[in-house]
């Protein structure tokens, strides 16, 4: 479901031009669990923007659902990221402004969903927060935020989730739970790709990328089952 | 629906911050204030205008005496306006439906025991035509009593309330300066302008006035009646030459005499309204502009603020043109309830110059959406650069702000 082809991405700051990413190239099957690992600057998140299509490759041809991300216009890649993938982040990244419910109903919104509300709700019930609708974000715990955002991510069906760092600002306990959902997510159907660097958040998923330096050092290859 | 909860989040992030959207509003309060102003102000004067114009009657020409001149000098009215220069003018000149000659000046009206002072005007027998006056009750002079200097007089509503009091005044007879007068008719009340009342005054034929009470050989006054508004310039100009010739003024000398029309000396009074609409609409101006940059300026920070929200949203699919429409909405509130406060104080200060000036304003309908209009224009405006940026900006660079 994902093909990427020596794709490479530089940024150009002032005079130095950095290479975030060299000619990396690896394959996804539909339905896996992977996760990407690597120190600080090795270009993981740099890799995960470019999967999830708020950026495009400087050069290199990625591939997402056999569609060629690279000929889209901004306004199509929008909907790429409404319709196929879903973003969960560190930080949480909700609106301050909007209720839990709010939250997860933008997405829809955004991509003209009838029903909304309704929608909305099932997955908030679905991450176990049914009783939270009302509540803004700074009324919830993290690890509830963490589900809220989960929540907003899987609204629309999609075929991908990405997760950057999605347990970095919690405790180790509320880390597992929020990885036991992407683990049940997963069992369902939904291609879930995490960006850590820690192992014990690794361990669930079934195939590691090991990055350094912009490359893919190892790769522990796709699991037999 | 999207842009409704679009408008609600716009809404929200207002309310959130209170103190800087009224203040960023302000301008456009300002401005829209000074449009409603501007306008109701201006429309009062015009109806006004309209009202003394039909008051003292329509297409009037005044030929009036000039000042008497010794080397560029003044030296005091001259006195060579002559009744035969009105009937001259009746003779020969065309277009014109009437003349009516006029003296006046305040004499004392005596009725049994009751004294009033009040303006005497000798007048000819077309003037209560000329001048929009209606009868009450019994008649105007003619022109036999004209020709005759007969002692009859026709009083005005108000000469009627204070000497009289409910007494039929017909047939009676008044003491105008110690002269015995027959009353053959009252006059409806036209109403008191806030300088001048005119129905405080009686009416008789010209030549009783100049030789029975005043002892005045001249006029002060000869109005003439053009028959259409389009005529008055050509009728002037003939005047000008009949009494020119009539005053035996050679070339090179300047005339003795005025020709105006009514609405030029009502155009002065109504260019003292005219300059306070052009300086409301200065203010106006103005504080749009002023008020589109403050709203433009706040905008720009708050994108700036909200620059992580921003790419929120751009990562969970928001198109670039939603972005845009999100800031737009915001920007459009803020000035829609500038309008809004606006409108409200502009009607406030139409209503406080009406009742200070006594001065009649008019907040119309259109004024209002007018007014509307020009504030959500202003809010599309200045707001269009800073909802440009927002949709422009990098999703990335976005979601990393801090």
């Amino acid at each position: 479901m994902i093909e990427v082809e020596k794709i490479s991405k530089t940024y150009n700051l002032g005079t130095q031009t950095v290479h975030a990413l060299k000619e990396v190239s690896f394959r996804l099957a539909h339905g896996e669990f992977v996760s990407i690992m690597g120190p600080s600057g090795s270009g993981k998140s740099t890799l995960m923007y470019l999967l999830g299509c708020l950026d495009l490759p400087t050069s290199g041809t990625y591939r997402l659902e056999n569609i060629d991300v690279q000929i889209l216009s901004p306004d199509q890649l929008a909907e790429v990221r409404n319709r196929r993938i879903g973003f969960v982040f560190q930080n949480f990244n909700l609106l301050p402004r909007a209720s839990a419910l709010e939250n997860i109903e933008l997405p829809l919104l955004y991509g003209r969903v009838s029903n909304s509300d309704k929608v909305a709700r099932e997955a908030l019930s679905k991450v176990g927060l049914a009783a939270r609708a009302r509540h803004k974000p700074n009324e919830l715990s993290g690890g509830e935020r963490q589900r809220v955002a989960i929540a907003r991510a899987i609204v629309n069906n999609p075929a991908l989730i990405l997760a950057d760092e999605p347990t970095g600002n919690l405790d180790s306990h509320t880390g597992e739970e929020i990885m036991e959902i992407f683990k049940q997510l997963n069992q369902e159907g939904v291609t879930v790709i995490v960006v850590t660097h820690e192992q014990h958040v690794a361990r669930y998923t079934h195939r590691i990328l090991q990055m350094k330096d912009g490359e893919i050092i190892s790769d522990s290859g796709v699991p037999s089952c | 629906m999207l842009i409704w909860v679009l408008f609600k989040m716009a809404m929200r992030s207002l309310i959130a911050n209170k103190l800087r959207s009224v203040l960023t509003a302000l301008g456009i309060v300002i401005g829209v204030a000074s449009v409603i102003a501007m306008i109701s102000i201006g429309e009062g004067a015009r109806m006004q205008t309209l009202s003394t114009i039909a008051k003292f009657g329509t297409n009037i020409i005044s030929v009036k005496p000039g000042e008497k001149k010794n080397r560029h000098v003044s030296t005091g009215k001259v006195e060579t306006l002559m009744l035969d220069d009105a009937y001259a003018i009746q003779e020969n000149i065309k277009l014109i439906t009437g003349v009516a000659a006029q003296v006046y000046q305040s004499g004392q009206l005596k009725y049994g025991n009751k004294n009033r002072s009040s303006t005497i005007r000798g007048t000819g027998e077309k003037y209560r035509r000329l001048s929009n006056f209606k009868m009450e009750r019994g008649r105007y002079f003619n022109a036999e009593e004209v020709r005759s200097t007969r002692k009859v007089c026709i009083l005005g509503a108000t000469v009627v309330k204070h000497l009289f009091e409910g007494e039929d005044p017909i047939g009676q007879t008044i003491k105008v300066e110690g002269h015995n007068f027959l009353i053959i008719g009252t006059m409806v009340a036209k109403g008191a302008l806030s300088w001048y009342d005119p129905d405080d005054q009686i009416f008789m034929p010209v030549t009783t006035a100049q030789k029975r009470l005043f002892g005045k050989k001249y006029v002060q006054s000869i109005d003439v009646q053009a028959r259409h508004i389009d005529d008055i310039e050509a009728i002037k100009g003939d005047i000008e030459k009949l009494l020119r010739k009539r005053h035996r003024i050679r070339e090179e000398k300047e005339n003795d005499f005025y020709v105006q029309n009514s609405a030029e000396w009502l155009n002065s009074w109504g260019n003292a309204a005219k300059t306070f609409t052009y300086l409301l609409g200065g203010i106006a101006a103005i504080s749009l502009l002023v008020g589109g940059i403050g709203i433009m300026n706040i905008m720009l920070v708050s994108v700036t603020e909200r620059t992580r929200e921003i790419g929120i949203r751009m990562a969970i699919g928001a198109k670039r043109r939603e972005i845009r429409k999100q800031f737009l909405i915001e920007s459009v509130l803020i000035s829609f309830l500038g309008g809004v406060l606006g409108v409200i104080l502009g009607v406030v200060i139409s209503r406080t110059v009406s009742q200070m000036g006594g001065w009649d304003t008019i907040v119309s309908l259109q004024s209002i959406l007018l007014a509307f209009g020009f504030s959500v224009m202003v809010g599309v405006f200045f707001g269009y650069y800073p909802a440009n940026k927002a949709a422009n900006l990098n999703p990335i660079e976005a979601l990393r702000y801090e």
